[in-house]
């Protein structure tokens, strides 16, 4: 933390007024917009959870509340997170090893991961609808 | 009146001192998450229109109550951390800052335990 003085009215990189647009930065975005859905997520889990503990009533319920299409939605939206911030994570994990910052690279995997999320989000929700009752 | 040097007061201010500590807890989270996640997907699309006899016994399983209570763990913690860092970025106003990085801290370790408290209690219950 620098003094009141210092901090006051400084310019924030990026500088988002003249940024120009592209993929990398709003890849960027996107990647902590879906942690931050993800997170809010978790409350859909502890509910459930504790729906279970509880017994069959509040069980119903909650199933009633995740099966209306506002629940649908929401779950919509969290399974695409979970699978872009998983897929967007590992690239992450590979800047962290120190690969793909070349710039064709880092275009090249930022598609991979929409293309990536996309795909997961449509083969979970079919394989949710196709086979409803594959053994647990 | 300042009587200390600039660099003294930088000192004296200090960093987090967690940089570290913080990055590697998020990466190692993140790297368990991966598989965790993958399971926990493939689980919930197994248990999508299962009754409730199903999916009590499902989380009641040993293997499954364990992966989960790891699951709760990491997702928890990760969830935290990158919470931290968003209202590190975004929250300017140093008392609200703290106060939602207390919030947060608290409310990950609440819901964290009421999840695990769950996972035991199905686990234990029949």
């Amino acid at each position: 933390m620098s003094s009141p003085e210092a901090s006051h009215e400084r310019p924030l990189s990026p500088h988002l007024q003249i940024y120009r647009w592209q993929i990398t930065n709003t890849l960027s975005i996107v990647h902590r917009l879906t942690g931050f859905a993800l997170s809010a997520g978790t409350l859909l889990l502890v509910y459930w959870l504790i729906a279970v503990a509880t017994g069959p009533g509040r069980f119903a319920y909650a199933q009633a509340l995740i099966t209306s299409w506002p629940g649908q939605l929401l779950m919509l939206g969290w399974t695409f997170s979970l699978f872009y911030h998983l897929g967007n994570g590992i690239r992450h994990l590979s800047w962290d090893a120190g690969w793909g910052f070349e710039l064709k690279t880092l275009r090249a995997t930022g598609w991979l991961v929409v293309l990536f999320s996309l795909i997961m989000t449509g083969v979970c929700w079919w394989l949710a609808g196709a086979i409803p009752g594959i053994a647990p | 009146m300042k009587f200390r040097t600039p660099l003294s007061h930088a000192r004296g201010l200090g960093s987090a001192k967690e940089g570290t500590g913080h990055w590697w807890a998020q990466r190692l989270t993140a790297i368990a998450l991966v598989p965790l996640m993958l399971w926990f997907a493939w689980s919930i699309i197994g248990l999508t229109s299962a009754d409730y006899a199903t999916v009590h016994a499902w989380i009641a399983q040993p293997t499954n109550a364990g992966v989960l209570l790891i699951l709760i763990y990491a997702a928890f913690y990760h969830s935290m951390l990158g919470l931290q860092v968003i209202i590190e970025d975004y929250v300017h106003v140093r008392w609200m800052e703290l106060m939602l990085m207390i919030l947060v801290r608290f409310a990950s370790i609440i819901l964290g335990v009421a999840a695990a408290l769950a996972v035991v209690l199905i686990a234990t219950e029949s």
